[in-house]
């Protein structure tokens, strides 16, 4: 088994979804969160706050700085993510095109499994 | 049979295999290459089936080598060859896995160029040198596409199997893109010689096995037919001095009959099968040329209509002008090439200056001539072209 990171992309300034888009994504997320429980697939997943909520820690010479905003200054920014575990990458795909039918573009990113060695 | 020859024969087979037996690509390289050396060593004569001995021999050398070793790697392959305990202790190489392999090759997780690149190495058995030459890139670049397709094959997972029926939509396109571009690459190669015989001939074998190893697919056979009816005008394509010599101008005697007859029953299986797709039509197009004395032009361009709507390129856009130019004149095919945009593709200008000339237009000829050499990439075919426009010049062009 091997364990992929399901990340959903959100750019900046794109129009945002209207409250009955928003309602499907949420209905059709909740699904596809069920079926890939039911499939033993799910790990975890959410939807996050956006990016102007993040914080950044940093340690610099032994001192410990907070500092407002998202580590990157990019113009894309994960909106949310699901951990999954599936026997190979065919398979992860697979899931991947569902959440991209119900959430737009999916980043799909093995983890590193040297730990499971 | 010498080495060089088996080995180009059986290595992708044998690599192939032992990928499946050991789960890792680049320990199956390791292996396969260690059994050739010791070929090299110990056969007199080769023995009555090399691939068999070469995936018997690797197959031991990897269990030597791997007991050495106490990596990740080398315990999940080991893993893998006690699962496959049972097989017989001999044994050659399983077509499946190359079906295996080239999939996991052209899988759309790759970046493309490494997909030629990977399906060259580990099926064609074709050394980075050899592969940076034909595709005019360095060969750190191409070493690089390697090494990182390969680490992407292992960390993400991407599996070796042969696709299931309902992800073959997907999963076949690449396979025979990759397939194609090897051929093209070897026919009219971006830089340098025209034709590659080394990149054609590999090209058609890989097509050969992908046809032996799903026969079913109507696709799959238009693409060997395909390869097979260009390949068969390979003799003719260029003149006594390596000049460039046109289809309608080609000496019809030096076609490769036994090719062309492979390819024109490939044509009517598909045919029968009734399941059109752009390189089965590609085919048949090429199956109509290489019939009879003379091309039959309206067939040519009833082919080129169906084919327009399957795949409606700006390529297949410019072939079908020239069918309609034989068929209702030149200017008519002017007035369709008006429509179609293809930048700095040399071709364009070419047919259009071709048609100009037809026309009796010689100035604007001359003009597309000109942008037609300066975007010309391929040393044989400017060459052509500049001969085209001196002719011209001195008015000695009876079309």
């Amino acid at each position: 088994m091997k364990q992929y990171l399901l990340s959903v992309h959100l750019v900046e300034g794109a129009p945002t979804p209207s409250d009955e888009e928003m309602q499907t994504m949420f209905r059709e997320t909740a699904r596809i969160n069920d079926e890939m429980q039911a499939a033993g697939a799910w790990v975890f997943g959410g939807g996050l706050v956006s990016p102007d909520s993040a914080t950044v820690v940093r340690i610099e010479n032994g001192t410990t700085t907070m500092s407002d905003g998202p580590f990157a200054e990019t113009k894309e920014h994960i909106a949310g993510f699901w951990i999954i575990k599936c026997a190979d990458l065919d398979q992860a795909l697979a899931w991947a095109e569902k959440c991209a039918a119900a959430c737009g573009p999916i980043e799909v990113r093995p983890f590193d499994d040297l730990s499971e060695a | 049979m010498d080495l060089a020859n088996i080995y180009r024969a059986e290595y992708g087979r044998c690599v192939a295999t032992l990928a499946r037996l050991l789960g890792d690509i680049n320990l199956a390289e390791e292996a396969v290459q260690d059994a050739f050396t010791t070929a090299l060593q110990k056969w007199q004569t080769p023995p009555p089936n090399p691939g068999a001995w070469i995936v018997t021999t690797a197959r031991n050398r990897a269990v030597d080598r791997l007991r050495r070793e106490s990596t990740r790697e080398a315990r999940h392959a080991q893993a893998l060859l006690l699962h496959h305990q049972d097989e017989p202790s001999e044994v050659g190489p399983v077509k499946d896995d190359q079906l295996r392999l080239i999939f996991t090759c052209c899988h759309p997780a790759l970046a493309p160029d490494a997909r030629t690149a990977l399906t060259l190495r580990l099926l064609g058995g074709l050394e980075v040198p050899e592969i940076a030459r034909a595709y005019l890139t360095q060969e750190a670049t191409v070493a690089q596409r390697i090494v990182r397709a390969k680490k992407k094959i292992r960390d993400a997972g991407i599996p070796y199997r042969v696709p299931a029926e309902h992800e073959l939509p997907d999963r076949l396109p690449p396979v025979l893109t990759v397939l194609y571009l090897m051929f093209n690459e070897g026919y009219a190669s971006t830089a340098g010689a025209l034709i590659d015989a080394d990149l054609c001939t590999e090209a058609i074998r890989l097509a050969r096995e992908l046809a032996a190893l799903m026969p079913d697919e109507p696709e799959v056979l238009g693409l060997l037919a395909l390869l097979l009816l260009t390949e068969a005008r390979r003799p003719a394509r260029l003149g006594p001095t390596g000049e460039l010599v046109l289809l309608a101008d080609q000496d019809r005697s030096l076609w490769n009959r036994t090719l062309i007859a492979e390819g024109h029953d490939l044509v009517r299986r598909c045919l029968r099968r009734n399941r059109p797709g752009p390189y089965q039509i590609q085919a048949a197009i090429n199956a109509v040329h290489t019939d009879g004395a003379a091309t039959d032009w309206p067939q040519v361009l009833a082919l080129y209509d169906q084919l327009l709507a399957l795949a409606p390129t700006p390529i297949v856009a410019l072939n079908r002008a020239v069918a309609v130019a034989e068929v209702h004149g030149p200017a008519v095919a002017l007035a369709v090439l008006a429509d179609v945009d293809l930048p700095g593709y040399h071709r364009l200008p070419a047919t259009r200056a071709e048609l100009l000339a037809r026309l009796g237009r010689d100035a604007e000829a001359r003009a597309a001539y000109d942008q037609a050499v300066a975007l010309a990439t391929n040393e044989t075919e400017r060459a052509f072209l500049e001969t085209r426009r001196t002719d011209l010049t001195r008015g000695r062009r009876a079309s």
